[in-house]
């Protein structure tokens, strides 16, 4: 077991052990918190999958942005002194049923999939060069709809949040 | 430096704990160094001494002896407030104020993680620093706590965009997002620093820069999240003791981070400003420091010289005022490439 496999087993359990929280927790707060942790355990498996530029903006997007989002949500709804809010277990059978699926569903497509599993890993050393050449080359036209839905859902935003003081 | 390391300990998990440790030994002796400057900063600046008695010397030892009364001090934790939660909440702030210094190059010969992504792993990990704030505030049950936390995480979200552009500005010319690679490019006199390129658009940047990252980390003028005359002391009202010690830490670890990457980004970090004169890995260690401790006197000297701006102030600040003239400074630098 060398220094790779060690660094792995910590990710891997950090990421698991949280996820169970988010999942079991009855303190919907704690269950909140605890996907900082998964992110961040997720984050450090992608850089071992030589993926940094994905691991960064993991954190950078889902800890920066969406989970301070979900926290601000969840403070807001609930009143400090008030009573926590705690998640109950409902409509077992469907939400078992669905669950069920889901995992089939991914677990079919892990074995279905012909992984390719090099040896020798490949220079992946200029990862944000290669990205920045393939936004602009191959996948421009993806990525100008991404950039253009994600702007339409700002002004959107600020729309909303304006309305009743302006003309509308 | 990780070279020598691994000769002398000859054990990858020993050289990688030894390269994480070595910024904690600059960070310690600093924010002891600076709270005590920081108290005689301000006294100066409002025509008093400061700190006189303790250690002989104007002072010296003034923050030694808070320490180990802050050490000693008994660990409060009121009986309403989410004690897990409580408790980790200064810890996760300094692992959030602690991690950016991965990527940062002390010198030519040492830096803790040569991450190719360095200027983007530092941009993404100081949202940590957010979620800490946030779990504080409500974890205190507070309404003051909860408030200033609020208020933090609106203020950091906020001047995180301006940063970004400001940095992006800079990395558009340099071409990496390697900080030990935008440091060889600034290599020689001063003039080839960053922030003296494409003038005056860089330099531009660099103020809108250096402006909010002074709200990102709660300095003054922005320092509304521990406005003390209107919410006691924001997200940390409910700490005592070491945890208290911590967010002061935090607070202080995070100026001189902050500090650093305007140094290192702006201002060629290790670089002399004077070509060969004093250039070096041993010099690159002492042209840094420095420079990072400039800015960190800065910072005081603005605390002590703005007053406070309102929320709504803040706000327009960031969003009308440092956005849109970082957006321009893109599109001019992109332009003045092109040409």
């Amino acid at each position: 077991m060398n220094l790779f496999d060690i660094i792995f087993y910590f990710f891997a359990f950090i990421t698991l052990a949280s996820a169970g929280i988010v999942v079991f927790s009855r303190n919907i707060i704690y269950a909140a918190f605890s996907l900082l942790f998964t992110f961040f355990g997720v984050a450090g498996i992608y850089v071992l999958l030589n993926a940094d530029f994905i691991a960064v903006a993991q954190l950078l997007i889902y800890v920066g942005g969406i989970l301070v989002l979900l926290l601000f949500g969840v403070m807001l709804t609930n009143k400090v002194v008030s009573v926590d809010i705690k998640t109950g277990t409902l409509q077992t059978l469907p939400a078992s049923l669905l669950a069920a699926m889901t995992a089939g569903s991914i677990c079919g497509v892990f074995y279905a999939t012909d992984w390719k599993i090099v040896q020798s890993v490949p220079d992946v050393s200029t990862t944000t060069h290669r990205l920045g050449e393939m936004f602009l080359t191959t996948y421009l036209l993806p990525f100008e709809v991404a950039s253009l839905i994600l702007l339409v859902a700002l002004i959107g935003a600020a729309m909303i949040a304006r309305r009743g003081k302006t003309i509308f | 430096m990780e070279q020598l390391l691994r000769n002398i300990l000859d054990n990858d998990f020993f050289v990688y704990t030894a390269m994480a440790i070595v910024p904690l030994l600059w960070i310690l002796p600093y924010a002891l160094g600076v709270i005590w400057l920081e108290r005689k900063v301000s006294a100066h600046m409002q025509d008093r001494l400061g700190p006189m008695r303790t250690g002989g010397w104007h002072g010296w030892a003034q923050t030694i002896a808070d320490m180990m009364k802050l050490l000693q001090k008994e660990d409060i934790v009121p009986a309403a407030a989410d004690k897990k939660l409580h408790t980790l909440a200064p810890y996760l702030m300094f692992i959030g104020a602690y991690a950016v210094y991965a990527t940062i190059p002390f010198s030519s010969d040492y830096i803790g993680s040569d991450l190719n992504i360095g200027l983007f792993y530092i941009v993404a990990v100081s949202s940590i620093t957010a979620v800490a704030i946030l779990m504080s505030g409500w974890s205190s049950n507070n309404k003051w706590s909860l408030l200033g936390a609020m208020r933090s995480v609106a203020q950091i979200v906020s001047y995180e965009i301006p940063t970004i552009l400001a940095l992006l500005a800079v990395v558009m010319i340099a071409g990496t997002l390697n900080l030990q690679e935008i440091n060889k490019m600034q290599t020689g006199w001063f003039w080839n620093w960053f922030v003296f390129q494409k003038f005056p658009f860089i330099f531009i940047a660099f103020i809108i820069y250096f402006v909010a990252s002074l709200a990102e980390t709660n300095r003054t003028p922005f320092d509304i999240p521990e406005a003390e005359s209107e919410i006691v002391a924001g997200y940390i009202t409910e700490y005592s003791g070491m945890k208290f010690a911590m967010f002061m830490l935090s607070e202080f670890v995070n100026m001189f981070a902050v500090s650093a990457i305007a140094a290192t980004v702006f201002l060629g970090g290790w670089n002399s400003p004077f070509g060969e004169f004093m250039s070096g890995p041993v010099w690159g260690v002492f042209w840094f420091l420095s420079k990072g401790m400039f800015f960190v006197f800065i910072q005081m000297w603005l605390r002590w010289t703005l007053p406070r701006l309102r929320v709504d102030q803040l706000m327009y600040v960031s969003w009308k005022v440092l956005t849109p003239w970082a957006f321009a400074c893109i599109v001019c630098v992109g332009l003045w490439m092109m040409l």
